[in-house]
């Protein structure tokens, strides 16, 4: 296998890799742009991703799946939006408790209701998103460079592949170019001012976080309904926490969000490419270390590398009227 | 007949045991600058919150134009033509001037079109106010001066009619203050009502037409600015207390214990708070400082006891330097003789979760007396606790309660029992007895009488001029961040008052 081939595949592996990264960052900047941390987005993307899988293969439907998927995010979202919004609780607490909930809630219901060890049953092909071939494949794939980029890397993913990177420029425009992206910004920043110009803060934030919950709801079924056939415990394996890594790194901006996703899932794709190979130099490295790497780069970059990140101002301090 | 813009009928406000605002009557004239001045915490930023819709009143009536208004939002005042241009700015740091004046008056669910129109909007509102502002830039990069016209801006652009500014000139140099006051004009004459919030009298006398004056949550008086004078806003703004004295003999001052030097504090925004403050207070004397709430007494009295970070200057306690970068050792200086009784007692005085026998020696809980071997001596620090109890007849007399079911009058005893019964060589005491029932204030200020007597250096700081007249030896008045006077305790409460009110003497006699 040449060179080349490799790469593409490497690159291909990227992409399917991070996009539950950038689902789930996209749904971090959401609510973290709106003052409210969220360290719960790896129990969103998890309860996501069992509803997802649950309901395709009870229902046999993957867009019912994955509307079941985003349902049960949002309901996660509002809850940590009434602890830490309503009640003025503590948001880091208020995630955490939402990342516990839902580590023993999906494997206690998997096992009651599937008997398969907290699994679901492993999803048919029409409870599952196919990847979606696009037109010309066949034709251009003799075509040295160009043949293998389109037929490998830009055809063959599933639909939420597709939804995934068009969500960036899409949060971008909401951001930055509409009325709901200004008050959003406004709040994370001063709730004061935007209490003051007669918008209420709660319900401002409160549709934020409906943003954050609807896109963990996708990351999840991705995970359940695309890379795998259905759900196993434990399924997310800390993506949350390098999406909410990945957020610091992009410094809550849509786009660098992307590349920060992207590069941490080619990290992911070449610790699985290398593993077992010998590396020149080094040699033999042991898997444990391979599969470590995407995280130890994540301390380093987060140590090193992104200068000053600026967090929103009011991040992670429930709004009080001052007297 | 003039048409009033905005009537107030017996508004009532309490936060908690403090009524902030009581029955308030107060008419503002449409086409007017009216000013509303009293010290701090007198209540008129309350007042004007209620107006804004921030906050609810208890009871009371609001009209607008003569019409009954129900103002339960800003939405609301916003609706009505009220603006406001708060004390602390309500603008998005890292917004630009478009974007802050729009937020929340968007007139479309993208954002082109509103910012369009803004642009178009404040081009004119430049013409007409002479409110010149690069609408592109952002507002941190902004002088505070042209953040406040941000302000002002984002009201006009809401359509206000009624614009209210809450002590606008605080944290302004005195070239943008007149600018501020061209443009108020301005707005005046093109039909706009203004509501100036100030505790500077020589502001009220420049550019309002009428002032009402609020002390203590009530409005004690309004006066035809042209009519009344300076002497007489400073009296109704400090007010007549009942006198209380208490018999002393002449002070018999010994050495210099604590020495002063050119002191300036700046607070975080960087305005200077304590302008070059230079004193000496001696054993055996008490020196009051007299003041306005928020003329930099709270900031001198931080940076002494070594909790404020000074920028330039020095303080000398017993001839050798207190550390002034703000990271002093409150401990070691409790062992050089320096006891401080903080304004704020809640904050800094006492942890109100204890009980009362843990806050009687807090701080001093090192010392051998109250140890046994590396631990605590429970009895002893109880015993000690009810001694104190007896001495300054703390109420309830058990030590074992927790010090949040304290009276605040007795909290503050807890704290002077604590910090006197040390018997420090020298005392600062910020607001003695605020929130204290008269007759403990009469027991107050006999112990500090007894300290100066036993050759003792007190320096009390308080807002309240009956009770430094009454205590000190000397007064200093404090304005604007400086030092404008020193009184013998003989001042009449008119000179203090003027004094206070930064009004010079020689002006005063014109």
């Amino acid at each position: 296998m040449d060179i080349f081939t490799a790469i593409v595949q490497i690159l291909d592996s990227t992409i399917r890799l991070s996009v539950p990264l950038l689902l789930a960052c996209l749904a971090g900047l959401y609510s973290e742009r709106a003052g409210v941390f969220d360290i719960g987005l790896e129990g969103k993307m998890l309860v996501g991703a069992f509803a997802g899988a649950a309901a395709a293969s009870v229902l046999h439907s993957a867009l019912l799946g994955l509307g079941t998927a985003i349902l049960i995010s949002v309901a996660f979202a509002l809850i940590h939006g009434f602890a830490s919004i309503t009640h003025r609780g503590n948001q880091i607490v208020s995630g955490v408790a939402i990342n516990f909930i839902a580590a023993g809630s999906t494997i206690m219901l998997g096992q009651h209701w599937f008997q398969q060890g907290g699994r679901t049953p492993a999803l048919a092909p029409g409870e599952r998103f196919e990847a979606i071939t696009w037109p010309g494949v066949d034709a251009v794939r003799g075509v040295p460079i160009i043949g293998p980029i389109y037929s490998e890397l830009i055809s063959g993913h599933s639909i939420l592949v597709y939804i995934a990177f068009l969500m960036v420029p899409f949060t971008w425009w909401v951001l930055f170019r509409t009325r709901f992206g200004l008050r959003l910004r406004a709040v994370g920043e001063n709730p004061a001012a935007v209490d003051t110009a007669g918008i209420s803060v709660a319900w401002l934030r409160y549709r934020a976080l409906i943003c954050t919950g609807i896109l963990t709801g996708v990351a999840g079924a991705y995970l359940s309904m695309v890379q795998n056939g259905g759900f196993v415990k434990d399924m997310t394996a800390g993506k949350g926490y390098i999406a909410l890594a990945a957020l610091i790194f992009a410094k809550w901006k849509p786009v660098n969000a992307m590349f920060a996703c992207l590069l941490f899932g080619f990290l992911d794709a070449l610790s699985i490419r290398l593993q077992g190979t010998p590396l020149p130099v080094i040699g033999k490295v042991p898997v444990q270390f391979m599969q470590a790497l995407p995280y130890v780069l994540t301390v380093i970059l987060l140590a090193g590398f992104i200068g000053k990140a600026i967090p929103p101002r009011a991040g992670g301090v429930p709004y009080v009227k001052e007297r | 007949m003039a048409q009033a813009a905005i009537e107030l009928i017996g508004i009532n406000k309490s936060f908690g045991a403090v009524r902030a605002n009581r029955d308030i009557n107060l008419e503002i004239v449409r086409g007017t600058i009216h000013g509303i001045v009293g010290e701090n915490g007198a209540g008129k930023s309350t007042l004007m919150s209620i107006l804004y819709g921030f906050y609810q009143a208890d009871s009371g009536e609001i009209r607008v134009g003569g019409q009954p208004a129900s103002i339960k939002t800003p939405n609301d005042a916003i609706a009505l033509g009220i603006g406001m241009v708060h004390q602390h700015f309500m603008l998005v740091d890292n917004f630009s001037v478009l974007e802050n004046v729009i937020l929340g008056a968007e007139s479309d669910a993208l954002l082109k079109k509103s910012i369009a129109k803004a642009r178009s909007e404040l081009e004119r509102l430049e013409r007409e106010y002479g409110l010149e502002v690069d609408p592109d830039a952002i507002i941190e990069e902004l002088p505070v001066g042209l953040q406040q016209r941000v302000e002002i801006l984002k009201a006009l652009y809401r359509g206000a009619e009624i614009l209210i500014l809450d002590e606008p000139t605080g944290v302004l140099t005195p070239a943008e203050a007149d600018h501020l006051f061209r443009i108020l004009k301005q707005l005046k004459e093109q039909g706009k009502t203004v509501v100036l919030i100030t505790h500077k009298l020589r502001e009220i006398m420049a550019i309002t037409d009428t002032v009402s004056v609020m002390r203590q949550g009530t409005m004690v008086a309004t006066r035809e600015t042209k009519k009344t004078t300076v002497e007489e806003l400073a009296e109704l703004m400090v007010g007549r207390r009942v006198l209380l004295r208490v018999e002393k003999g002449e002070a018999e001052a010994g050495g210099v214990k604590l020495a002063v030097k050119n002191l300036t504090v700046k607070d975080s925004r960087g305005v200077t708070m304590v302008d070059d403050v230079s004193f000496d207070l001696r054993a055996g004397e008490i020196v009051g400082i007299a003041g306005v709430a928020g003329n930099g007494q709270s900031e001198l009295l931080e940076a002494i006891s070594g909790i404020r970070h000074a920028v330039s200057g020095s303080v000398m306690l017993d001839g050798k330097p207190i550390d002034l970068t703000g990271k002093a050792d409150p401990g070691e200086l409790r062992d050089r003789g320096l006891a401080h009784v903080p304004e704020d007692r809640h904050h800094v005085g006492l942890v109100l979760a204890f009980e009362e026998n843990e806050n009687s020696i807090l701080g001093y809980h090192d010392d051998p007396r109250y140890l046994k071997g590396p631990l605590l001596d429970i009895d002893a620090i109880r015993n000690d606790a009810k001694d104190k109890i007896t001495k300054y007849d703390i109420r309830p007399a058990d030590c074992r309660l927790k010090t949040a079911n304290f009276s605040g009058g007795n909290q503050q005893k807890i704290v002077l029992a604590r910090e006197m019964e040390q018997d420090p060589g020298v005392l600062i005491v910020g607001q003695p007895t605020r929130g204290v029932d008269v007759g403990a204030i009469e027991f107050i200020h006999k112990r500090l009488i007894a300290m100066r007597d036993q050759g003792k250096a007190v320096l009390v700081v308080s807002v309240e001029l009956d009770e430094i007249r009454s205590l000190s030896d000397r007064i200093l008045v404090m304005f604007a961040g400086r030092i404008v006077g020193e009184r013998g305790p003989e001042a009449s409460e008119g000179e203090l008052g003027l004094l206070m009110a930064g009004v010079e003497q020689r002006e005063a006699a014109e």
